[in-house]
């Protein structure tokens, strides 16, 4: 006997716990397996790109803080090359090592958050995402050290950074990579092997490689699926291609693979950083001819980094004016979630948020 | 009345207010408030002080188990906890009390009024009873039914119609959800349950709770470890905890059937989620931990309430480490798991009670050592069956592909083509 059952749709979000941010699926449900989804964003759309239009080229890094607010420094990081590029500055090589300290200090303190909150989503009520959190923390500490700001840090300028280091900065990172390694074997140990985790994410909204290729999907759930591509290695920027670190890959490319590929990409940012502090040597921040107000000639430049989420790119069109006159982000997170609709139809309920988790997005880099 | 009168509670009320008893002079006791011949009006009052007695002592434990549970979940966290209101921040779920007495009350208009507000004190009502029950001490209960163990099962099941109700009233979607699981986990949890005490029942020959304390001459958790253990996930589940919180699955369903609710009769499912913790760990330390029994001088009451902390120490140290399980496992935990391990224990039971019919002290610890290689053995085989175990992920191909991905970068141009 069959029973005949009614599917239901259900409005999920803006507001709710599990959505990181205010991300709204419609959703219908046969039981408890999702038939049918349609995600609906723009609820954070702030116009940043049309802002960019009116802002110098300096005023615009404040702007790409506020897209993915859990990755500053790879935002910044990824529009200052768009402008090194389409001016043709030469950054001084000690703001360069700088924001690669930076930037991949950065990375470690996204992907502690994507595997804390992925942790959450399985309902385990903040123990882990805490653990989490607390090394996110001192790594905000280092960046209040470097520009004064913990979130929006806004440090990055054409030519390298700001500000140097001070002092202290150096034994308290010395401090942080010589605990880290360890905190982040203890979030292996307590987590990986953990049997409801293993039961929950093991084959759950596995996506071929193919697929995800197609989507031009990026970053560690690409690298879950087993393609090797990260920018860094593929087309390095900054001094990523005189850097000895490994690339994790996966092949099962379910939500497990991609909790693992983070949890060992942190591991391969603390070796980077060790060998960006062995290169690093006295010199300015940034070459003292580059002036304040970049006025670039006319003309368009594209730049890509590997920010933890995936690929983030800036394209700039100039019009030799002091403001850029068009400037497009491509955003990873927003075209990683375009899978998300093969990634649940046929999951659980219950899945349905942990997959969503896995992708690791971030709204305020959705909207813009 | 004789009977009564055993209960001290009972006798030191009911003596001092009435005199003319004989049975309360036959116990020592001398003059009294009331004049002859009120003895009703003594034994009504009586009746109402218990009650009183008894729930606000319900109501104050679960004040201190808020606190206790924040206390110790901030430590699983690296975290201080709350420590502003009162000595060790002791005050703070009275704050907490108060700010939830002050909300507005709001109900969504589609709800169902009646059944909306009649779902918090149906499942706040039954948990209260349970405590009528169980034995706190040495003549230190409220009832001491010859069913005790069975009114707890048959009352505990209203908790799963409390919240099928408020979830069906609140006419919302996601707490329609949370009402089916709730469904499902009552009728996979309650059959385990039921079970597993079984086993206790046999050995003590009786369904009184206080029969059963008394003849742990070894405690229950010793001699029926397999029945502790199904009791113990299973009222886990029953008062919706992690790792069985599916019903209120803040990750999933925002808060399940308490969406819709605010106020004071959120206050009351607030109160009986903490409560139904108080409840579980009162009838597990009841059946399996013998209860009252201890050493002197320590007083009986003293040592109930110890043995309770350490089991509400464990179900707290449980929510805070676990992640949640999904529908379909929980359910086959319940079928293929707890109820393949229940059919064990009772054989198991039924053959050693078959052999000993009266088991003396010494009796007891041969059938614990009987069932323990037995228990690891089922747990083993369950395991085998039903657990993902890590070495079936494959681990070295993990390992394997690692370091694979060391060819020389690709050139610019070609990467640059975006």
């Amino acid at each position: 006997m069959t029973l005949k059952t009614e599917p239901i749709t259900i409005n999920i979000g803006p507001q709710h716990p599990s959505t990181h941010g205010v991300f709204r699926m419609r959703v219908t449900f046969d039981g408890e397996t999702v038939v049918d989804l349609e995600p609906i964003f723009g609820y954070l759309h702030r116009g940043s790109e049309k802002l960019a239009e009116e802002r110098t080229y300096t005023q615009v890094v404040t702007l790409t803080d506020r897209m993915d607010y859990v990755a500053s420094m790879t935002n910044n990081q990824g529009y200052i090359l768009a402008v090194e590029k389409l001016t043709g500055i030469e950054p001084s090589p000690r703001g360069v090592w700088l924001r690669m300290i930076a930037a991949e200090l950065q990375r470690i303190a996204s992907h502690l958050v994507a595997v804390g909150f992925l942790i959450q989503d399985l309902g385990a009520w903040g123990t882990p995402l805490i653990y989490a959190m607390r090394e996110r923390e001192k790594i905000l500490d280092l960046f209040e050290m470097l520009c004064g700001a913990r979130i929006t840090n806004s440090y990055l300028r054409p030519g390298g950074v700001f500000m140097d280091a001070p002092d202290e900065f150096w034994p308290a990172l010395d401090i942080l990579l010589a605990d880290l390694p360890q905190r982040i074997d203890e979030l292996d140990q307590l987590l990986t092997n953990n049997e409801i985790i293993v039961a929950r994410t093991i084959n759950v909204a596995v996506v071929e490689p193919e697929a995800m290729v197609n989507a031009s999907i990026t970053g560690p759930m690409l690298r879950a699926g087993g393609v090797d591509w990260d920018l860094r290695h593929r087309d390095p920027y900054d001094y990523y291609d005189q850097v000895e670190f490994e690339r994790p890959l996966h092949t099962a490319s379910d939500n497990n693979a991609r909790y693992w590929v983070r949890l060992q990409e942190m591991r391969e940012s603390i070796k980077i950083v060790k060998q960006c502090i062995e290169r690093i040597e006295p010199g300015p921040v940034r070459p003292p001819e580059v002036p304040f107000l970049v006025r670039p000639p006319a003309g368009d430049g594209y730049a890509a980094v590997e920010a933890p989420k995936g690929e983030l790119g800036f394209y700039l069109v100039s019009d030799g004016g002091i403001a850029p006159y068009r400037c497009h982000v491509r955003a990873p997170s927003l075209i990683n979630l375009t899978l998300l609709r093969e990634m649940l139809v046929g999951g659980m309920v219950a899945d349905m948020f942990v997959s969503f988790g896995s992708i690791d997005i971030n709204m305020g880099e959705v909207d813009r | 009345m004789d009977t009564f009168l055993e209960n001290s509670l009972f006798r030191n009320i009911y003596c001092n207010l009435a005199s003319a008893s004989e049975n309360c002079a036959a116990r020592g006791y001398g003059d009294a408030l009331l004049p002859d011949g009120l003895q009703w009006l003594a034994f009504t009052l009586t009746g109402v002080a218990i009650i009183g007695l008894v729930v606000n002592a319900i109501l104050m434990g679960v004040l201190g188990f808020i606190w206790f549970e924040r206390r110790v979940f901030a430590r699983f966290q690296n975290r201080v906890g709350p420590n502003r209101w009162g000595p060790f921040g002791l005050l703070t779920p009275v704050a907490d009390a108060i700010k939830t007495m002050f909300k507005e009350d709001v109900a969504p208009e589609d709800s169902d009024r009646f059944l909306y507000n009649l779902a918090p004190v149906l499942m706040v009502v039954p948990l209260l009873v349970v405590f009528a029950v169980i034995p706190f001490g040495i003549g230190t209960f409220v009832a001491d039914l010859n069913v005790g163990i069975l009114f707890i099962l048959a009352v505990t099941t209203m908790s799963g119609l409390a919240i099928v109700m408020a979830a069906w009233a609140s006419g919302n979607r996601l707490s329609i959800f949370s009402g089916l699981r709730a469904v499902a986990l009552l009728i996979s949890y309650e059959i385990p349950m039921a079970l597993s005490i079984l086993g206790v029942l046999m050995i003590s020959g009786s369904l009184a709770l206080g029969r059963i304390v008394e003849s742990q001459n070894v405690p229950f958790i010793l001699v029926q470890p397999m029945g502790f253990l199904v009791f113990f996930l299973a009222s886990l589940a029953e008062m919706n905890r992690t790792p069985f919180d599916l019903t209120e699955a803040e990750s999933e369903l925002a808060a399940g059937y308490l969406n819709d609710y605010s106020s004071m009769k959120f206050g009351l499912f607030f109160l009986a989620e903490f409560m139904a913790a108080l409840a579980g760990a009162a009838v597990i330390t009841t059946l399996f931990l013998s209860g009252w029994r201890g050493w002197e001088p320590v007083p009986s009451q003293v040592w109930f309430f110890l043995k309770m902390g350490g089991v509400l120490f464990v179900i707290i140290w449980i929510r805070f480490t676990w992640p949640r399980l999904r529908i379909d496992q929980m359910l086959a935990f319940a079928w293929k798991g707890l109820f393949e391990l229940t059919l064990v224990n009772l054989t198991l039971a039924a053959i050693l009670i078959a052999v000993w019919p009266q088991p003396t002290t010494t009796q007891l610890w041969m059938m614990a050592a009987i069932n323990w290689p037995v228990f690891f053995a089922s747990i083993w085989i369950i395991g085998k069956v039903m657990g993902v175990r890590p070495h079936q992920i494959d681990r070295t191909a993990m390992g394997a592909l690692y370091p694979v991905a060391t060819d020389e970068p690709a050139p610019a141009s070609e990467a640059s083509e975006q």
